[in-house]
């Protein structure tokens, strides 16, 4: 490991430190030789080998002279057993030269000198006490080593031991070396005047390449030959010609088919101008309307404004967004061809037959019939038609002359009037009145006094049956100052009633009760004073029920179905769907196949029972909520009262012919009643002979149109 | 039973459109290359019938281009020149990166460059529908040719675009084909009608752009980079169509005019020429010599199913064409350096008229302003110091109303410093119903012919001598005057109540009115409720659809309405406004 150090120190011409120290090393391997006695000489030569030393840094390698002079201190090394063979180190005293020492260990001598008489090693005497007691006795012995040239006893110096105890501790040999020298960096960043080498410049850096002359010619005769062409100059401007020269107008590509051209930007109207005429202008409320709508649903996407003069105009700050705007309109707006629709609205009406020609129906309000103090809620017409019953809520039925508008009669029930009805048969004069749980069965005691009169007498012939049967209801005959007053019969039920209704024949009438039961519905016999519950089950709220003008027929309304019931079968024949949220209420055509309903969300349906169960039309003529619905007995009508306030009268006619699907044209709309808690007419009822309708409001009148 | 089951979404509407994400994805390109892509083949969304079914039962918002443009667009040989920008961009940045300068050098000049000629002949196969389609481009280079030659965009660009922009300009004098001018508050509306097809383009005020930040010059970049090549490829059609040469060069005996005096270089050779078109002051040179018999008149050849009155109205149509063509023609104009002089010059040359400026405001001037010859100065300024015997001294609305008008103008209106009368829209086409301004009504009357214009000045002008008069009397009189009858009717009225008053005792006794029925106000009524009746009968839809248009009309009618009512208001008080000032005058 040393030696190729030592070399490096040695070619290290610049390193004069470096050289010292490694001297010290070689000496040290040639001292191992050396006797003892040429120690005195050896120091002399270190005297005199210090001067050049000092004085010039050894330049030159492999002068073995000096470099043995620097090693002061051979024998130091041999002592710590790092002797190693040195090629270039020669003693004067030493005449064997760079032999292993062990070839001479027998002998007593080492080598010769130039007479060729043996040079003698030191005599060698002492045994293990010698030693001993040289080691006892010197106080020197710690510091004595043996040479292993000249066999001779050294006693090392002070220095010595000191250089032998620095190197110990891994210290550098020189005392006055600082291993810790600021560093000189030759190769640093920072640009230099001066080259760190002294060089001179190459040659080859001042004879032109060979190579490089080779490679141009060659290129030279290229270019000569027209191999080589010089790079064409490149042409910003594009090249322009005829592109549609051979323009072939059916060459339509794939695409094409599909191709929706976008559309052309509008063109600028009068309020665009820079000197608009002065209504173009925006006022100060419209200026400010502008400015609160949404960029997007501004009719203009800008102020018009007004300039004196075309000097006055200013740039538009918004061009650029304008166009760009408009590119990506082009490139992102999906497009779709939408047709126009270039329909003339009239043509939209749909052509109906005039209502001149289908007359006659009521047209003008003829009557009013005043007296009730609170809303009407029902009316019914006798089957003469010369009298009119109506029921209010301030808890009296009144009867009226229909032509004279004469209250003939006022019978207080003290109650809520739900439902009345006159008994459509014209032999029996007697009306059914619906009062909170009961109906009484009046006899108004008008017209035909043998009339009413056979009528009480029919009541009275009641002969009760033997055995007592349980009914739902109670009959209770009329006090006699009840009977004074008209009642005749009270059918006491046991929950609030909503209405009754009598079959054709006049014999038997059903009645409506407010419950959920099965025992809504209730059919009542007056001649056998009977009442019965046909239904075992509930099938929903029930809003009205009717006879069948002709057949055995029962009509329940429940919200939204309309069930047909078979009396005689006691069965379902039919479940009508009325597509509406609540039917208000229900009517059927005097021929019985037709029935209409009216909703309270504001739909008449009409059904046509021999065609579907789904309505053939559903009518959104009035505006709100359906109270009541009526047909006309003979003529081809039918009515309905809302709460708007109208009625609306339409011609619905029905042929015999089955294939002929019923005509429904609206006729007249009739107003006149005024809303009162946001009701308008509560019923509606036809006169049976004449094209009459009467109509009961919530501003307590009723109203006769003809 | 049996076959195969049938899955949803598999056939019909739901394979012919394809979202955009996955048409990116089939042409593997990065967004913004198939944005433009997009642009430069003209390739949009569709909006599908039926959205949902489309979009695969979903309701999100996306955009679906058709499947066939999709796959018309892999086929498109510019998409490999997008994919090898992109690689020429990353070796740049390498060479870029390692400090190579000459592998950047080299890279730079083999940069790949695409044509986009056969897009333009793909996109539209006949030049009548390249010109459909010219309104964009126009007004984008337009708007290019006026950015700062600074950022934004490419110098080349900007350049190339006012070189196209002036080259058109020049055809359309040359063609004089410009039929309407609109000075708004956007910038100036040209419409011209190149073989037929009304092209209309808007330039805006030169004024400098204060650029907004969000707008994305790129995809306006990429619109104009098409919009060139097609206006490039129309302009050569268009210029040889006229004989011209194209590039335009400027009529020999007219260069010698335009040339700058010698020793003063005006610019660049090559600047300098596009500036001398641009003056638009100097006409083109053909590549044949035009004759006087060149202007052989057509022979007319009668369509059949013409009746003579169409070929008559036709024929007549084509007379007030040329009539229109000619409308400067033998007038010298003069602008004043205050007035736009590009959009004048423009107006000016394409209806014959001559035209010229001060030296020093722009290259190209052909006369002076003390030339006598000169008819009409336009300026801009609210009075003129010194005035020249000789001519109009006009504002330059002047011009563009009289090129709207198909005539020229009284000019009394427009002298310098008066207030100006409105400057209308020549697009609108009133249609019945319509609320028309009055001077448009004027103006119609005008062209039919007639004078009107003149005898109700002079009739408001009596009118207002008379009220002069009359203001020394009594102001009720003045009344009288303007409704003589209804006063007399007011006077009966009141006449019968006093009568009526007088009689009038406790108990009264009024006989009953003779209500006269009046038939045909009763037939109306009759007629509307009928209508009524047969509405309430309407099918939902058709009800909705009847109900949507009348609202439309009736929104129409209200708007109409509320203008005239304005414009009534603003003439009354403009009206006592003229009194006022007199009265104070008089006293």
């Amino acid at each position: 490991m040393e030696q190729p150090l030592e070399l490096e120190s040695d070619d290290d011409l610049t390193d004069s430190e470096e050289s010292v120290y490694s001297g010290l090393e070689d000496s040290g391997s040639d001292s191992t030789n050396s006797s003892a006695a040429e120690e005195e000489e050896e120091e002399e030569d270190e005297g005199e080998q210090e001067e050049p030393s000092n004085g010039a840094a050894p330049k030159v390698k492999g002068a073995p002279r000096k470099s043995k002079a620097l090693g002061a201190d051979p024998p130091l090394k041999d002592s710590e057993g790092l002797s190693v063979p040195d090629e270039y180190e020669e003693d004067i005293r030493n005449t064997v030269g760079n032999i292993p020492m062990e070839w001479y260990q027998d002998f007593p001598h080492i080598g010769y000198d130039l007479e060729g008489k043996r040079i003698y090693k030191p005599i060698r005497n002492k045994d293990e006490l010698d030693k001993f007691l040289e080691k006892m006795e010197n106080p020197d012995y710690w510091r004595t080593v043996q040479d292993k040239m000249t066999g001779a006893d050294i006693k090392l110096t002070d220095e010595q031991v000191d250089l032998v105890h620095r190197l110990q501790k891994g210290q550098f040999g020189d005392v006055h070396f600082n291993p810790y020298e600021p560093a000189i960096d030759f190769f640093t960043h920072e640009v230099m005047i001066h080259p760190v080498t002294n060089r001179p410049a190459d040659k080859r850096s001042f004879i032109p390449s060979l190579i490089e002359k080779e490679k141009v010619s060659k290129l030279v005769h290229a270019i000569k030959m027209g191999w080589i062409k010089p790079r064409k100059p490149k042409e910003d401007t594009p090249t322009y010609y005829d592109l549609w020269a051979h323009e072939d107008p059916n060459s339509i590509l794939g695409r094409h088919k599909m191709h929706v051209p976008a559309p052309k930007m509008k063109l600028p109207g009068h309020e665009e101008s820079y000197n608009p005429p002065p209504e173009y202008l925006l006022s100060e409320e419209e200026k400010l309307a502008w400015e609160q709508q949404e960029p997007a649903e501004r009719r203009l996407n800008f102020v018009p404004q007004q300039y004196r003069c075309l000097r006055a105009v200013p740039g538009y700050p918004r061009f650029i967004h304008e166009r760009f705007e408009r590119c990506l309109d082009l490139y992102l707006c999906p497009r779709q061809r939408k047709m126009r629709v270039n329909v003339d609205p009239e043509d939209l009406i749909p052509k109906l037959p005039k209502p001149r020609d289908l007359q006659p129906f009521p047209t003008t309000q003829a009557l009013v019939y005043r007296g009730h103090s609170s809303l009407v809620r029902c009316l019914s017409v006798s089957p003469s038609g010369q009298w009119l019953a109506s029921g209010s809520d301030d808890g009296t039925v009144r009867f009226w002359e229909v032509c004279t508008a004469r209250c003939m009669k006022t019978l207080p029930v003290g109650g809520v009037v739900k439902s009345i009805a006159w008994n459509p048969n014209p032999t029996i004069c007697l009306v059914a009145v619906c009062v909170e749980q009961s109906v009484l069965l009046v006899n108004p005691c008008l017209g035909d006094k043998l009339l009413y009169g056979a009528t009480d007498q029919v009541l009275e012939s009641y002969v009760p049956p033997e055995e007592e049967r349980v009914q739902p209801v109670q009959w209770v005959t009329a006090t006699s100052e009840e009977h004074s007053r008209g009642i005749r019969l009270t059918v006491q039920h046991s929950k609030a009633l909503k209405q009754v209704t009598w079959h054709g024949k006049g014999d038997y009438f059903a009645t409506v009760v407010a419950d959920n039961s099965n025992m809504q519905v209730l059919i009542h016999q007056t001649s056998k004073r009977w009442s019965q519950n046909p239904f075992r089950k509930s099938k929903g709220l029930v809003q009205c029920v009717l006879f069948h003008p002709i057949r055995p027929y029962f009509f329940v309304a429940t919200q939204r179905y309309v069930r047909v019931y078979n009396l005689l079968k006691q069965e379902l024949t039919k479940k009508l769907m009325a597509n509406c949220k609540w039917v208000s209420s229900m009517a059927i055509h005097p021929a019985g196949d037709n029935v209409i309903c009216g909703s309270y969300d504001s739909k008449l349906a009409w059904f046509d029972l021999d065609l579907s169960t789904r309505p053939y039309q559903l009518l959104r003529h009035h505006r709100k909520a359906l109270r009541s619905v009526a047909f006309h007995k003979h003529y081809p009508l039918f009515a309905s009262g809302s709460d708007d306030g109208t009625v609306i009268v339409c011609h619905g006619m029905v042929y015999n012919d089955l294939l002929q699907n019923p005509l429904l044209v609206p006729v007249k709309v009739l107003k006149g009643h005024t809303l009162t808690m946001d009701l308008g007419v509560l019923d509606v009822v036809f006169h049976p002979t004449q094209p009459w309708v009467f109509s009961s409001g919530a501003d307590g009148t009723v109203r006769l149109y003809t | 039973m049996g076959g195969l089951e049938k899955k949803k979404y598999q056939r019909g509407s739901a394979t012919n459109y394809i979202t955009r994400n996955k048409a990116r994805k089939k042409l593997q390109l990065s967004l913004p290359d198939f944005r433009r892509l997009c642009i430069l083949k003209g390739i949009y969304p569709h909006e599908p019938r039926h959205k949902k079914k489309v979009n695969k039962g979903s309701t999100a918002a996306r955009t679906f281009y058709l499947l066939k443009d999709i796959k018309f667009l892999l086929h498109e040989p510019i998409v490999n020149k997008f994919r090898e920008y992109k690689i020429f961009v990353r070796k740049l940045r390498k060479a870029y990166g390692k400090s190579e300068w000459g592998t950047a050098e080299r890279l730079k000049d083999n940069k790949p460059t695409y044509k986009l000629d056969h897009i333009v002949k793909e996109r539209y196969p006949t030049f009548v529908d390249a010109l459909r389609d010219l309104d964009d481009a126009l007004s984008m280079c337009f708007l290019f040719s006026t950015f700062p030659r600074t950022g934004k965009c490419h110098v080349q660009t900007i350049q190339l675009c006012r070189r196209l922009a002036v080259e058109f300009l020049n055809y359309v004098i040359a063609s004089r084909s410009l039929r309407k001018v609109f000075l708004s508050i956007k910038g100036i509306y040209y419409q011209a009608e190149v073989l037929g097809q009304p092209i209309t383009w808007i330039t805006p005020y030169t004024f400098a752009h204060d650029h907004p930040t969000d707008v994305d010059y790129r995809v306006m970049a990429t619109f104009t980079e098409f919009y060139t090549t097609l206006l490039g490829f129309v302009n050569f059609r268009l210029y040889h169509s006229l004989n011209l040469h194209y590039p335009p060069k400027i009529d020999g005996q007219a260069e010698v005019e335009v040339k700058p005096a010698e020793g003063k270089e005006y610019a660049m050779d090559s600047e300098s020429y596009l500036e001398k078109l641009s003056a638009l002051s100097a006409s083109l040179a053909r590549v044949v010599a035009p004759t006087q018999e060149d202007d052989v008149e057509m022979d007319e050849f009668p369509v059949e199913g013409e009746t003579a009155e169409q070929m008559d109205a036709r024929r007549k149509e084509q007379e007030a064409l040329e009539k229109h063509k000619k409308l400067f023609e033998g007038l010298r104009f003069f602008l004043n350096r205050e007035v736009p002089r590009e959009p004048l010059a423009f107006v000016i040359r394409c209806f014959g008229g001559q035209v010229s400026w001060d030296k020093s405001l722009c290259i190209g001037a052909t006369y002076d302003v003390s030339d006598p010859s000169i008819t009409h100065q336009i300026v801009d300024r609210p009075r003129v110091e010194q005035q020249v015997v000789g001519r109009y001294y006009l504002q330059p609305q002047w011009v563009f109303d009289s090129v709207n008008a198909k005539l020229c103008l009284p000019v009394a209106d427009y002298f310098p410093g008066v207030l100006l009368p409105p400057h209308l829209s020549p697009f609108v086409t009133e249609q019945e119903g319509d609320y028309i301004p009055p001077e448009k009504l004027k103006l119609l009357a005008m062209q039919r012919g007639e004078d009107p214009g003149e005898e109700t000045e002079e009739e408001e002008e009596e009118e207002e001598e008379e009220e002069e008069d009359d203001n020394d009397k009594d102001e009720e009189e003045e009344e009288e005057d303007e409704s003589e009858k209804e006063e007399e009717i007011k006077l009966k009225k009141m006449e019968e109540q006093k009568a009526q008053s007088n009689k009038a005792l406790p108990v009264k006794v009024t006989a009953g009115k003779v209500r006269l029925e009046d038939k045909q106000r009763l037939e109306q009524e009759q007629q509307s409720e009928e209508k009524r009746l047969a509405i309430m009968m309407m099918k939902k839809r058709e009800k909705y659809l009847y109900k949507k248009i009348m609202f439309g009309k009736k929104r129409k009618i209200r708007e109409a309405n509320k203008l005239a009512a304005k414009r009534k208001a603003h003439d009354t008080a403009l009206k006592e406004e003229k009194k006022k000032t007199k009265k104070a005058r008089r006293a």
